[in-house]
């Protein structure tokens, strides 16, 4: 099929357009790698996860270099968030388009845009102030992992929503009659039809919304507490690989500031393995 | 490199370039001087870059930049190369919850809850209450000055919570009658003249204030500094004078510290 000359033009500015973020992309993964080699040449990729803790100095003979606390922060932060949120926005999505009245499904989707749309700023703010307070009540110190958890599942919550929303909403409408001419009741359709057919959807929305809890900086700064630190109960503070680099990297000098690009390097591989799990699950799912 | 303008009738003289390196606790406040430098010297850039009071130190000393910036004082090895010219104080103080009645606190007692020692307030006479015990970013010049003043090692410090920008460690202690947390003096005493709900504890018995701070008697202070080879060129001591004149003393104010010409 040739293209005709109005096409042709289209067809490399839209391969330029393309080419430019992926170049973006290349650019700061190649970024990241040099400014950490100093860090993995004279530290030593070892040392990041056998070091007694995390006290890092300019000089690496001086300073211990250990991430697994954050790194175990950041996974357990996440997941916890996960846990929540994921049956929580599905739900909610199913509950949107199976149960509720059309007004109410139209104000509830306006307020989950609502609450997308929420500053990170704004949501560590009220956890700084109001949730760690409360929690401090319960178990001291308040700020915690305890208190990262609700904090994300708030913030990725509405990712979760909408896009379940969406990818219900792109089921074909004749598998839904077709469930009703059988006589199935709406909850048998939801289980049997609704989760089946839109699986690739909402595993998606699952997807996007982890990307954005790991990624999360701000608000988890505010509420984690920030202790490096493996924690015993849900009630210590943690720090997450991302706050670490927030903390830290206006003050850092030498191979501390070089060994925090170095955990912004892990934090890219852990979503990287992240695309790539998702990527092959899909690909499991077509199969099936 | 002449940046010159052909448009004009007059033949601009070449713009000169100041580069200034290191400590981000007095970058911020040098920019605005440097800004108000500019306005009055056209010709001249000043570019500022952080990283660091060792960066400063080092980049003065072997030329990278014409002024270093330092939020500690030089060693003796390095007084013997480099100038330098103070331009500010800055105390650190420890900052309590209002509600909290401990009044005063031994150097020791400091000691002790910020090695984990003290755990709770009643130990030191106060409320039966955990202590929660707030350290500030590892790389803080704040963090350095307070470990060498008790004399202990980063990571002998048990912290419960750790605050990263000055907001945060307000907030904190301003939200938990338990907490403790060191911090600028400057940015103390101008939240506690906004009513947050926080008290400065005295250190060796001297009120944590900027007045004690300036006079020299307050014990945990250090100076943000400007260093230089030990011959700076005419512009860069231009320059310094006119940081260390009076003509800034709002900025310096503006950003919670003191102003050496203040008294």
């Amino acid at each position: 099929m040739s293209l005709s000359p109005l096409d042709k033009r289209w067809f490399w500015l839209c391969r330029f357009f393309a080419f430019t973020c992926a170049l973006i992309i290349c650019f700061i993964i190649l970024f990241l790698f040099v400014e950490s080699i100093p860090a993995i040449q004279s530290i030593g990729l070892e040392r990041f996860f056998n070091d007694s803790s995390w006290h890092p100095t300019p000089d690496p003979s001086t300073g211990s270099f250990n991430l697994s606390a954050m790194l175990v922060g950041t996974l357990a932060a996440t997941l916890g968030a996960i846990i929540f949120a994921g049956p929580l926005g599905i739900l909610a999505a199913i509950f949107c388009h199976f149960y509720a009245p059309k007004q109410i499904a139209y104000l509830f989707r306006r307020m989950i845009e609502l609450l997308a749309g929420i500053p990170s700023v704004v949501f560590g703010f009220w956890g700084l102030v109001t949730l760690a307070p409360i929690i401090r009540n319960l178990a001291p110190p308040g700020p915690s992992l305890c208190a990262g958890i609700i904090i994300l599942t708030m913030m990725i919550l509405p990712t979760v929503v909408l896009l379940s929303d969406a990818a219900i909403k792109n089921i074909p409408k004749k598998y839904i009659e077709g469930a009703a001419a059988l006589g199935l009741s709406r909850w048998s359709t939801i289980k049997s039809i609704v989760i089946r057919a839109s699986k690739e959807g909402l595993s998606n929305a699952i997807m996007l919304a982890t990307g954005r809890a790991i990624g999360e900086t701000m608000a988890v700064v505010m509420v984690c507490g920030n202790i490096a630190q493996i924690p015993n109960s849900l009630f210590d503070p943690i720090r997450t690989l991302t706050a670490n680099i927030a903390l830290e990297l206006g003050y850092a000098t030498g191979q501390h500031r070089s060994s925090l690009f170095f955990s912004g390097l892990l934090l890219l591989g852990i979503i990287t393995m992240m695309v790539l799990i998702s990527e092959k699950l899909k690909s499991e799912a077509i199969r099936d | 490199m002449g940046c010159s303008d052909k448009t004009g009738m007059q033949e601009q003289p070449s713009i000169q370039r100041l580069i200034v390196t290191g400590s981000s606790t007095a970058a911020p406040l040098v920019s605005d001087i440097a800004k108000r430098f500019e306005q009055s010297q056209p010709d001249i850039r000043i570019d500022i870059q952080t990283g660091g009071s060792s960066r400063g130190i080092t980049d003065a000393g072997n030329g990278l930049a014409d002024i270093g910036l330092s939020s500690r004082a030089l060693t003796l090895n390095e007084k013997e190369i480099l100038q330098c010219h103070t331009l500010a104080q800055d105390g650190v103080c420890f900052l309590i919850h209002k509600n909290n009645p401990i009044q005063k606190i031994t150097n020791k007692q400091l000691k002790n809850i910020y090695t984990g020692k003290t755990t709770n307030w009643k130990q030191l006479g106060g409320l039966d209450k955990e202590i929660t015990v707030i350290q500030r970013a590892q790389g803080r010049s704040e963090v350095s000055l307070v470990c060498q003043y008790f004399d202990v090692k980063p990571s002998d410090i048990k912290a419960d919570l750790i605050a990263g920008e000055n907001q945060q460690g307000i907030k904190m202690v301003a939200n938990d009658e338990s907490a403790i947390v060191y911090m600028s003096v400057g940015t103390s005493e101008y939240e506690v003249s906004r009513g947050t709900p926080i008290k400065l504890l005295p250190l060796k018995s001297i009120p944590a204030t900027a007045e004690n701070v300036a006079k020299g008697d307050y014990p945990l202070s250090r100076p943000l500094i400007f260093v230089t080879q030990s011959h700076p060129s005419q512009l860069v001591s231009k320059f310094i004078e006119f940081a260390q004149s009076p003509q800034v003393n709002d900025l310096i104010k503006d950003h919670s510290f003191v102003s050496i010409t203040t008294r």
